[in-house]
């Protein structure tokens, strides 16, 4: 039986709708993903991963500008979830951003996102398009 | 945002009465903080059973209130964190820095 979802999502630049993603993204996996032991846990990951791709997305990527909009793609498979999470700004370079230094910076309030997302996905790019950038997030499920 | 603040001598509980902290509400818990900080409050407890949910954001606040008490010889608590909340903690260290306690009563009596 085929298991398979593809949701495509666009919403304003604005943070009032980081819990409803974050929450669509949750409850896609409860629903779909065939993961047998930590289910609850990975739903739970992936609303963090869309809530801190979002957030970057609207505060860096699209500079807070509330006239922007977010699009946001999620597939998943029984082998594979992808995220795609499109901006339309000016973009950011993803590998400038540095892992937080646990021992000197961990004092840090910002900086943390970007580390989050790396250490929750098996793969995470960020590329420029034609009219925007996409950050494009992958977690092998089997 | 529903915060509701409490004081118990010269301590105060700020219980965030919220599913999520995060980039869109926790700037308001920040200003909470820095509220009482302001009228001279040192030591703050604060109580997330509440929340289900946190990220970057929502830890970046409670670090700007911790490193304010700090520079006030006083402190900031953490109290009644869910099982996913405390696994943010963990994953970005910052359980190493925090005193975490089961209930706010642990924290008053420590």
């Amino acid at each position: 039986m085929k298991n398979e979802i593809e949701i495509k999502i666009r919403v304003p630049n604005q943070t009032r709708y980081l819990s409803l993603i974050g929450k669509i993204g949750e409850n896609m996996v409860r629903e779909v993903c065939c993961l047998q032991n930590n289910k609850v846990s990975f739903a739970h990951n992936l609303n963090v991963v869309l809530t801190e791709a979002m957030t970057n997305a609207i505060k860096h990527a699209n500079a807070a500008d509330p006239d922007k909009e977010v699009q946001i793609h999620i597939s998943v498979t029984e082998k594979e979830l992808d995220v795609r999470v499109y901006d339309s700004g000016q973009g950011f370079d993803l590998n400038s951003i540095p892992c937080p230094a646990f021992d000197s910076d961990c004092l840090n309030e910002t900086g943390r996102g970007i580390f989050i997302i790396r250490s929750l996905m098996d793969s995470v790019v960020y590329r420029k398009l034609k009219c925007g950038n996409v950050l494009e997030m992958k977690k092998v499920l089997k | 945002m529903n915060l509701k603040t409490e004081a118990n001598g010269s301590r105060m509980i700020i219980f965030v009465h919220e599913e999520r902290l995060d980039a869109h509400n926790s700037e308001e818990l920040k200003a909470e903080m820095n509220r009482l900080f302001a009228a001279g409050s040192k030591e703050l407890i604060v109580d997330l059973k509440d929340v289900r949910f946190i990220d970057s954001s929502g830890l970046g606040v409670l670090v700007s209130g911790f490193k304010n008490a700090s520079t006030r010889q006083g402190s900031l608590k953490l109290a009644s964190l869910q099982t996913q909340v405390k696994s943010m903690f963990e994953l970005t260290r910052l359980h190493r820095v925090f005193d975490i306690f089961q209930t706010v009563d642990e924290a008053l009596d420590s």
